[in-house]
């Protein structure tokens, strides 16, 4: 994992010493309201629907042990002891005072985490795969790079007030676990002629205005990356609409300019940025990768696992995946049980997740976007007792990628954007798909669940998506099919008419029965749909 | 009715203008009439008060009961989270909200 060296700590306790000197200023009155909100935004404090709401940066969403006791500690010292999982791999905590926001600050800036740009018109917190490092399938682990960019948009001066927020996504394989062309840049990682760089897509993002985004380059140097973005950002600092927010986005930017104008404009600016310098050197590279060295496997081990406790199988058939090691496995825990909250983690359990990634994966976890945790390097002759002590937690729900691994943003219980509920119509879904017999029988079913137009809940990219909207004061549900975050990504089509709370349940229940009864051998939900088309869905759904 | 509501400025905790301070429990806030504006700038400038904004609600022999959907769950706490709204003993009391 990166360490923070001396720069970074002393940027970040400035930080912390800043916003302490604000927030008192704003408590005693020194500063209004008007002046106060942009200065706690900068710092990841908003004023949501019932207190202040802290949203904590997990850089590509890669914690240590200590880093995961620390967000324990915040949730159980300074709010109502837990705290949310979100899409963005980051954590949220909802009920926070704000004469504690310093001390919170200070508290993260001693694991060498802030909440910086975790709001705000700038470029956001980096996400990236979750099976980074672990996975056989990549092409070199994307998390130097992702550490690297982060490194330069942190404070980047000339890319703090966009015209609108920016995320960029990292990954390194074919399969895409970030939901990379649904943001406003996407990177795969590409080895041609041997030599490592990036494939950059510029454009893509869920909200109002749904867009996938397109391939800009096919190859960018890996030594030339920071220079190649920054001409991507600068054509958008430059022309992206600051008249119109719900325009403002570089999806929309891409679109009216058209692809190949954009990519022109980048590549000039590209050539004169190349002249300037920018690229860090090669030892600054080497330094960071090697904070991301592997964790020293054993050897000699056997891949043999004893599945004779039904249970137990279950679980690993669900929630373990391949590891590149010999005798290691990556695990994902499940942080929605049936009727639970997805995402939301109690201090306890966090601080579990923590002690056991420092007894079983080298001290080390990752948050994903779809709201669980991965402990990246477990050996499979340990995955049964980290099981055991999953299962007492209530953290062994054996579900990902199954119809109750449901993505869900925190919708109208706790947003002050949002217009309906998600939580409540996730916990139904997830009650009428309980038995896992039934699941399994469903197989592979993404559903993504938002509040508002957002997406937050990436409803757009959910096999099955859910969105929330405000229909004369009463909650509505439209129901999206067909959708996909992944490396098949497409955007989920509207069926109709939309749903009162209990209908949407239904409606998705009438979705299954569908794909139940039209797919072919092998076939998942999104497949069946993309085969046969919404019309025997629509039939259903509103006969 | 015309209640004013906004956050406590140190807390952050949903707030309820009862005519001589704020509560916390929506039923304490009184109708203010055409006089939200006015008594959030004064509320404002004292600091009890942060984004304080008018809503509409109507009062029965049940309380007071904001016309919107979001003032009512902002009125009692989180829906699928009663044991952290203001009535963590009522397992009914989400019913209020819809």
């Amino acid at each position: 994992m990166y360490q923070y060296d001396k720069y970074d700590q002393a940027m970040v306790d400035a930080r912390v010493a800043e916003f302490r000197d604000q927030t008192e200023r704003r408590l005693s009155g020194q500063l209004s309201e008007a002046q106060f909100r942009p200065l706690r935004l900068m710092n990841g404090l908003y004023l949501q629907l019932h207190a202040y709401m802290l949203r904590v940066a997990v850089p590509y969403g890669t914690l240590s042990s200590k880093q995961m006791k620390m967000l324990a500690h915040i949730a159980r010292k300074y709010d109502r002891d837990y705290g949310h999982f979100t899409t963005r791999q980051n954590i949220q905590y909802n009920w926070i005072k704000l004469a504690d926001a310093p001390d919170i600050l200070a508290d993260l800036a001693s694991v060498e985490m802030h909440a910086i740009q975790t709001s705000g018109n700038c470029i956001r917190n980096i996400s990236s795969d979750q099976y980074a490092g672990a996975s056989a399938e990549e092409i070199a682990d994307p998390r130097p790079l992702s550490e690297l960019l982060r490194q330069w948009s942190s404070f980047h001066p000339e890319f703090t007030y966009l015209p609108r927020k920016f995320k960029i996504a990292v990954i390194a394989s074919a399969t895409d676990r970030a939901a990379m062309r649904l943001h406003d840049i996407g990177i795969e990682l590409v080895k041609k002629d041997g030599e490592i760089g990036a494939r950059v897509f510029v454009g893509g993002g869920m909200g109002r205005t749904p867009m996938i985004a397109p391939e800009i380059r096919d190859f960018v140097p890996f030594s030339e990356v920071v220079s190649y973005l920054e001409a991507c950002l600068r054509v958008y600092n430059r022309y992206g609409r600051r008249d119109n927010k719900y325009k403002a986005r570089i999806k929309i930017l891409v679109h009216e300019m058209g692809a190949d104008e954009y990519r022109r404009q980048v590549e000039e600016e590209f050539a004169h940025m190349k002249t300037l310098g920018l690229d860090p050197p090669v030892a600054e590279l080497e330094r960071i990768a090697e904070h991301f060295a592997p964790p020293p496997y054993e050897t000699g081990l056997s891949d043999e696992i004893d599945l004779s406790d039904r249970d137990f199988a279950a679980w690993v058939g669900s929630q373990v995946a391949a590891h590149k090691a010999p005798g290691y496995a990556i695990v994902n825990i499940s942080l929605k049980p049936i009727g639970g909250i997805p995402g939301d983690a109690s201090s306890a359990q966090i601080d579990l997740i923590a002690d056991l990634a420092a007894k079983y994966s080298f001290d080390e976890l990752r948050v994903t976007h779809a709201q669980n945790i991965v402990l990246a390097h477990v050996k499979k002759a340990d995955l049964y007792a980290l099981w055991k002590a999953l299962e007492e937690a209530d953290l062994g729900t054996a579900n990902l990628d199954l119809i109750s691994d449901i993505i869900a943003c925190p919708g109208l219980d706790y947003c002050s954007l949002a217009n309906a509920r998600s939580i409540p119509v996730a916990q139904k879904i997830a009650q009428r798909f309980a038995d896992i017999d039934r699941q399994k029988e469903l197989g592979e079913l993404k559903l993504k669940i938002s509040g508002c137009i957002n997406a937050c809940g990436h409803h757009h990219a959910g096999n099955i998506g859910i969105l929330g909207v405000d229909r004369k004061g009463v909650e509505n549900y439209q129901l999206l099919l067909g959708g996909s975050g992944a490396e098949d990504v497409s955007l989920g089509q509207i069926t109709g008419p939309g749903f009162d709370e209990n209908g949407i349940v239904d409606a998705v229940e009438k979705a299954t029965n569908v794909y139940l009864a039209n797919r072919t051998e092998g076939e998942r939900f999104v497949d069946t749909f993309r085969r046969i088309g919404m019309a025997p869905f629509k039939e259903a759904l509103y006969a | 009715m015309n209640i004013l509501t906004g956050n406590d400025l140190a807390t952050g905790d949903v707030i309820w203008w009862t005519g001589e301070g704020w509560s916390i429990h929506v039923d304490d806030a009184v109708d203010v009439g055409d006089k939200g504006a006015e008594i959030a700038q004064a509320e404002t400038a004292a600091r009890r008060v942060n984004e304080a904004y008018v809503v509409d609600a109507e009062k029965d022999e049940n309380g007071v009961r904001p016309a919107h959907i979001k003032e009512r769950i902002r009125a009692l706490g989180p829906t699928v989270r009663l044991d952290l709204s203001l009535k963590p003993a009522d397992p009914t009391a989400g019913n209020w909200v819809i």
